[in-house]
């Protein structure tokens, strides 16, 4: 029996879970909203981000740290949660209208909730939402980001030495097993996507993020006996007090109960193995990265 | 003669319904007596101890394995259920997001009312658009608003008999406290410590609405406590009181706890113990005066209220306070003085490592936060946190949701705006604690020991019940609600429910037999024996 069961994108903040719930306006009213923006932003100045404030900016980094940093980094540098905010290249955000309603409204499949629902801050008015703009604006680096690493080679190691593929897909082609990592290049700094694959049992990454669980689940290894003697040994894909649902290395999905198992064991080790220098050397490393983060700029 | 049968028929029918109305009154001799009713759930805590303990037993360490789902009542309502229903007479009241209060046909989940208050577009609530339930006093039910109003509700109708304005939300004052009816009074916490307010408890006459007194958690210039402030930073000092107290009808006490300082991570600008945040009042339930206090955590730098429900027990011949501080200690007062007879580690704590005289845990100076920040345990969720804890007088043990979470804690200046968040900084998880671990735990009042844990799979916001058939329930963030053996921890039955729990079950009957319910994501539930 093997089921096929969609990876949500591997971008959790474990906080935004937990109070993920004011009711976000639906999307339609939101392409709305950003239609009406549109129209009247020629003649409504003076909503417009005071760029360049001193003042405005100092207001915006206490809004920040108490709303943004907690995945975004003290400074806006980024974290293993959130992407830097200081390169001057955004995924999601050009102008800041754009940021606006990114920080309003959150980014829907992804981990960015919207204003006032991450669980710490208690919701900004409009005028704090530009005042961070203002600060964003103020730590961002103006030069391009700088281009590490044969992205082109990278993909090629990604694919076919490395073995990468055998768990991680991106875009469509590889392994199950793992996260998928078509996305991770846009939400995770240069320094965690290292650190994951130097060190991947240090942070496990995020699974299963249910809307109605402060934690998601992560990708810990299971080990079982079944009833009859059958060991499995997989990564969880979500689990509760009496339940567990996995999946093995040959992407077999299985959905147990607890207590009818001979043994259950769960281990924050990853399954997956620790690449040292010898096993990849950091400039190929760099190439798997510059390949992830094109793929993740996309 | 016509007129005059009819005139009669009238007058007979209006008596009827005048002895039918006293009947259904609930009456403030009721609720104290609650044991003697135990069909009926008529206040927060089930009694004004503050057990959370339903007299019930059809539901027992035998049955529980039969329970089934009798009916389930979605409220429509997106967000986190934090609401502790109440049922008087085969009726339950309850609260959803947004200041929406209805009444249900206890048997069936079927709706008889439903309230919902017009809020203004500007709230900003700081954790959730929540509300954790209402009071009932004679033929009211009584809710807290997040614009800062309290509401009296006709328990036949829902109407609004009165609404008054106690605090201006504009500046952060909101309501999301389950009121305590007392006597003729109604007395409710404010919340808004993450704004800077200047706390308050307040007694509303029940049948009026009239204002019969305010304790400011924060005293004024002039009063004691006032010195514990440094400059006017009292004006904006916090203490909020946001969760529900008791009451010690002995000696016509009210038991209320208290929040953070504001602002909650930062210390410097406010030197001093900063009374009366994170303390547990005695307050004369008539005029409001304190009797006594006992401050849990001098000049809070980490935002552990101690809004947690105290809860009244004897013990020894002793007449005890005790509450499972979100600060990670276990703490039993004696309730006439408010003297501390034991502080017991419940979690994993890392910021105190030594007790002062009177044997309260005193901070290390190195826990404070700083500029960069560092990681100090518990996280500033807490050991535990507004989830109802239980004390089960058969067990004469402590029910609480626990967990391990360690947070790295920053703190950076922060000038105060009206209106504007004012934390001083924030806190981040530290991933030098993961995983975070939840539990439930029975603690042994009169040794501070854990008698049993029982670990969830991740922590959970849920609360506990203890019931007479040996049983304590309580709900887990994957949705679960779960029956356990009180004596010895055992998990017996479980129902997955779909949604996170955040809020406390409760027990109660009607016809005769048992129920237990619970509400969880959007929904409340009800469970009995087939």
């Amino acid at each position: 029996m093997s089921f096929v069961i969609q990876q949500p994108e591997v971008v959790g903040n474990r906080f935004a879970r937990k109070r993920l719930k004011r009711e976000r306006p639906p999307l339609l009213s939101v392409f709305a909203g950003l239609l009406l923006l549109a129209a009247s932003a020629a003649d409504a100045a003076d909503d417009r981000n005071p760029a360049g404030d001193a003042k405005a900016a100092a207001a915006g980094e206490y809004e920040f740290r108490i709303n943004c940093a907690l995945c975004h980094g003290l400074g806006a540098r980024g974290g293993g949660r959130g992407p830097d905010l200081t390169r001057a290249q955004k995924k999601h955000v050009h102008s800041d209208e754009e940021m606006f309603q990114v920080i309003s409204n959150g980014i829907p499949g992804t981990a960015m909730p919207a204003n006032g629902t991450n669980g710490q801050g208690v919701g900004m008015t409009d005028e704090e939402i530009r005042q961070i703009i203002t600060y964003i604006r103020s730590v961002e680096v103006k030069a391009g980001a700088r281009s590490i690493g044969n992205g082109a080679h990278g993909k090629e190691l990604f694919y076919g030495n490395a073995n990468c593929s055998l768990c991680h897909m991106v875009e469509g082609r590889g392994g199950r097993v793992g996260p998928d990592l078509t996305a991770v290049g846009g939400s995770r700094t240069r320094e965690a996507m290292i650190d994951s694959v130097r060190n991947p049992s240090r942070r496990l990454a995020w699974g299963l993020t249910e809307p109605t669980k402060e934690f998601p689940q992560e990708y810990e290894t299971i080990t079982v006996v079944t009833a009859d003697g059958k060991e499995i040994k997989g990564v969880a894909l979500n689990e509760d007090s009496f339940t567990v649902q996995m999946m093995d290395l040959s992407e077999q999905v299985y959905l147990l109960e607890k207590d009818k198992l001979r043994s259950f064991e769960k281990s924050r080790e990853s399954i997956m193995p620790a690449y040292s220098p010898d096993l990849l050397g950091g400039r190929d490393l760099d190439d798997i990265v510059a390949f992830l983060t094109t793929v993740g700029a996309k | 003669m016509r007129t005059r049968i009819l005139a009669a028929r009238i007058a007979i029918c209006l008596c009827l319904f005048c002895a039918t109305q006293a009947r259904g009154q609930v009456t403030f001799e009721r609720i104290l007596n609650s044991g003697k009713e135990p069909h009926n759930w008529m206040t927060y805590s089930g009694d004004y101890l503050g057990r959370r303990f339903s007299p019930l037993d059809q539901i027992n360490t035998t049955t529980a394995r039969q329970l089934v789902a009798k009916w389930v009542y979605q409220t429509g309502a997106t967000g986190k259920l934090e609401t502790t229903p109440l049922v008087v007479d085969g009726i339950l009241y309850a609260t959803a997001q947004d200041d929406r209060a209805f009444a249900l046909d206890a048997r069936t989940g079927r709706p008889i009312w439903l309230y919902q208050h017009a809020l203004p577009g500007d709230i900003r609530p700081c954790c959730g658009r929540v509300n954790r339930g209402l009071a009932i006093l004679d033929d009211k039910v009584f809710l807290g608003t997040l614009d800062a109003h309290v509401i009296a509700l006709d328990t036949k109708t829902g109407n609004v008999l009165w609404d008054v304005t106690a605090a201006d939300y504009r500046v952060g004052y909101s309501f999301t406290v389950a009121p305590l009816a007392v006597r003729n009074l109604v007395v409710i916490g404010v919340s808004g410590g993450e704004y800077g307010v200047r706390g308050f408890i307040d007694a509303y006459d029940a049948t009026t609405g009239e204002r019969k007194w305010r304790f400011y958690t924060v005293p004024g210039p002039g009063e004691p406590g006032h010195e514990t402030w440094e400059g006017n930073s009292w004006k904006v000092g916090g203490a909020p009181a946001w969760n529900t107290g008791t009451y010690d009808a002995a000696t016509n006490q009210i038991f209320w706890p208290t929040g953070n300082p504001a602002p909650s991570n930062r210390g410097e600008g406010r030197a001093g113990d900063n009374l009366y945040s994170n303390s547990l009042l005695a307050l004369n339930a008539d005029t409001g005066q304190m009797n006594w206090y006992f401050q849990f955590t001098k000049h809070d730098e980490h935002d552990w209220d101690a809004t947690q429900v105290p809860v009244m027990f004897d013990e020894a011949g002793k007449h005890l306070i005790a509450q499972a501080n979100r600060n990670g200690f276990f703490y039993v007062l004696d309730r006439a003085q408010g003297k501390l007879i034991s502080a017991s580690a419940y979690g994993k704590i890392t910021w105190s490592d030594r007790k002062d005289a009177e044997g309260r845990p005193v901070a290390k100076k190195e826990a404070s936060p700083t500029l960069a920040g560092h990681t100090v345990c518990p996280g500033a969720l807490g050991t535990t946190n507004f989830m109802a804890p239980a004390y089960d007088p058969q067990t004469s043990l402590f029910y609480v949701t626990a967990r391990d979470q360690c947070d790295i804690f920053s703190t950076a200046p922060q000038p105060y705006e009206a209106g504007h968040a004012y934390y001083g900084s924030a806190y981040f998880p530290s991933d030098e604690a993961e995983p975070y671990r939840g539990f439930l735990k029975a603690i042994d009042p009169a040794t501070g020991e854990i008698k049993w844990k029982f670990e969830h799979t991740s922590p959970t916001w849920s609360g506990v019940l203890t019931t007479a058939g040996g049983l304590v329930f309580t709900g887990d963030a994957e949705g679960n609600f779960i029956a356990l053996d009180a004596a010895a921890g055992k998990a017996l039955w479980h129902f997955q429910m779909g949604g996170a729990v955040y809020a406390a079950p409760i027990g109660f009957a009607v016809d005769g037999k048992e129920f237990v319910a619970i509400a969880a994501g959007s929904a409340i539930y009800a469970f009995g024996l087939p």
